[in-house]
């Protein structure tokens, strides 16, 4: 006996914002809970009739599902299962979304015929009404009100994509001091295939731009190509256009991104569509661009890395830094015992307004001494100083510790040999954080915890320093001069 | 070929809401804009090929075919044989949907036809907003208030 569930409810969305979401077949790993993993076999696009999508459950079950009819015109999408390690047989499922027009709404039904092994009929009927189509109906309810754009006035804009506009942008013509950089007139190209054209109003200014503006990441920005060397990894503003595929964006689109291309120093950008998140309400650009990458390496470095938890000794070098005081913030409030240095007193005030329990006033990068007695040594040190730190930093960690390198404002840190580490049976990273968003799916599960984060206080925003984007010579000059309290961005 | 369509969402389960509509016979009980009705050749209501003769509230006459009918999807289609509004080929299906989640229904009023040019704006104002979402609030309104 087939099985029938049909289940639907009303999105308080636009059909064309719900239809950019589930018209992509390849999207539920970045909405749906359940779905870990998902992606398309083979090399056709998400969009292709016959396409075949793979996903890996959280709960570790594999289904492959093949997508048998697509229609933009009645916003609808049908799919079957080929296989999977869930009894569900012959099952073929069918998603309609049709337009509230009393309201701007949507209607969204979602039904499925299947096969089951005899006695299962009623578990897995409820397993796909409520663990599959309920609890979509749910995350996808939460996906876009991560978006703050949802009433929006924006026209089925999705492949209206028109030719190259006009950028201004920030060159680096020569390695060298800030000085070396130049404001020039460049130009944003249309949008490809799962790319997106964005109109920038706020760039994040990291560190990594000032190692790349001196050259000692020569591989990462090369000279003399045709686009310019730009720099810049990370902004955020408003979709202009997108470039064919199945993006869940919009022209209109408030978004940011942080992407391991530098380029980011203009007013327009074409960029790919897995670097790009959309942006709550709540989350202004220039508070975007300030805190997206170095929030989403707070989180890698205090989660993945760190694992600091209640109790854990962390020093922050730095701790009035943009980076800084969102470690000081986000480490005190899961209840980790902070310890920061800074190189002034002015900077000292900050750094306890952020939850920095014991800050190191200095300006010689001499710290391990007042680390022991403050704490009997670090359990994680994040360190962006680099060389000049090297040994003091060995002496700060605590039995069992872990260095974390995460830059280098000193200096190049020169090669440390395997047995500096034998003593303390200490640890040494060095992550990089685009490798730890490296699919749609991470980047909008640390993206969201860092907006909670925000939202809920558990971590602070820090102050924002902001400069004009032609102005990004004395950014960076000041950056350097080690004046800086929190953030710099550049508005462009 | 001129189109129609309103849509919208009514507190009260699609089963409820049929048993309100479900009557070819019936729209004087719940549309505002109609005066009185009555089946042609006292055919039943719910024979498809049945005629419909009613008056609307402003004195028009208009008489509409019923097309299908079915209980099961909870929808309803006919067409115009004579009306005051100047349309031709006109073909309209009603029809409501569950809301799995909480007791509501979507309802959908659509229609096509044929007519001039120069009416075409007019005439999709005046069936949509007119007549199709001021009986969608008139059912909103009734529905609401229980």
């Amino acid at each position: 006996m087939l099985q029938k569930v049909v289940r639907s409810t009303v999105i308080d969305a636009p059909i064309e914002r719900v239809w950019a979401v589930l018209r992509d077949f390849n999207s539920h790993d970045r909405w749906h809970d359940v779905v870990a993993e998902s992606r398309i076999e083979g090399s056709d696009r998400s969009d292709q009739v016959g396409c075949v999508r793979s996903f890996i459950l959280k709960d570790g079950n594999r289904i492959r599902e093949q997508l048998i009819g697509l229609s933009d015109a009645d916003h609808s999408s049908t799919y079957c299962i080929v296989e999977a390690t869930l009894p569900l047989l012959r099952y073929v499922a069918t998603v309609t979304l049709k337009p509230v027009t009393d309201g701007d709404r949507t209607f969204w039904h979602w039904q499925s015929t299947f096969a089951t092994p005899p006695g299962r009929e009623r578990e897995l009927r409820e397993a796909v009404a409520n663990g599959v189509y309920e609890a979509g109906f749910a995350n996808l309810r939460r996906h876009l009100d991560i978006g703050a754009d949802l009433n929006g006035s924006r026209g089925p804009a999705r492949h209206a994509a028109g030719p190259s506009v006009p950028s201004r942008r920030i060159v680096v013509p020569v390695y060298g001091d800030a000085e070396v950089l130049r404001a020039e007139e460049g130009e944003a190209a249309a949008p490809g295939p799962d790319e997106v054209r964005i109109r920038q109003r706020a760039i994040g200014v990291n560190f990594i731009d000032v190692y790349l503006r001196r050259g000692w990441m020569s591989g990462l920005l090369p000279l003399g190509t045709a686009g310019g060397a730009v720099l810049g990894m990370e902004a955020a503003g408003t979709v202009v256009d997108v470039g064919p595929g199945s993006s869940g964006l919009l022209a209109g689109d408030r978004v940011a991104y942080l992407g391991p291309q530098p380029g980011a120093y203009c007013s327009v950008r074409t960029v790919p569509t897995a670097w790009v998140v959309r942006l709550p309400a709540a989350i202004e650009d220039d508070v975007a661009a300030a805190t997206l990458l170095k929030g989403l390496t707070a989180d890698l470095l205090l989660r993945d890395l760190g694992r600091v938890e209640a109790g854990t000794r962390l020093l922050v070098h730095a701790a009035a830094g943009g980076l800084g005081l969102l470690l000081c913030s986000w480490a005190a409030s899961l209840g980790a015992t902070v310890i920061g240095t800074v190189s002034s007193e002015a900077k000292a005030r900050v750094a306890r307004e952020h939850g920095c329990r014991h800050v190191v006033v200095t300006a010689d990068y001499r710290f391990a001494d007042a680390v022991q007695r403050a704490c009997g040594g670090a359990d994680v040190i994040v360190d962006g100083l680099g060389d000049a730190a090297r040994d003091q930093n060995l002496a700060a960690l605590a039995p069992r510790g872990h260095w974390i390198s995460v830059g280098q404002a000193t200096g190049m840190l020169q090669p440390l040999p395997p047995d500096a580490l034998l003593a303390k049976s200490a640890t040494f990273s060095r992550p990089v954080v685009f490798d730890y968003v490296s699919s749609p799916a991470l980047l909008e599960m640390r993206t969201r915890r860092l907006w909670d984060a925000l939202a809920s206080g558990a971590c602070a925003v820090p102050p924002i320093e902001r400069w004009s984007l032609d102005a990004a010579a004395q950014a960076h000059a000041r950056l350097e001069s080690r004046a800086t309290i929190g953030a710099l961005v550049l508005t462009a | 070929m001129a189109n129609v369509y309103v849509s919208t969402v009514i507190d009260a389960p699609a089963d409820t809401v049929w048993a309100r509509v479900r009557d070819f016979n019936g729209m004087p009980q719940w549309h505002p804009a109609i005066a009185d009705s009555r089946i042609e050749n006292g055919e039943p209501a719910d024979r498809i090929g049945c005629i419909r003769h009613f008056h609307t509230r402003d004195g028009g006459v208009i008489r509409e075919r019923l097309l299908a009918l079915s209980d099961y999807e909870y929808s309803c289609t006919y067409s115009i044989l004579e009306s005051p509004m100047g349309v031709e080929n006109y073909v309209a299906t009603l029809k409501f949907t569950p809301v799995t989640d909480g007791a509501r229904s979507f309802a959908e009023w659509s229609a096509e036809f044929d007519c001039a040019d120069a009416r075409e704006r007019e005439l999709v104002e005046l069936i949509g907003n007119g007549v199709f979402q001021g009986g969608f609030d008139a059912l909103k309104s009734h529905f609401g208030r229980r």
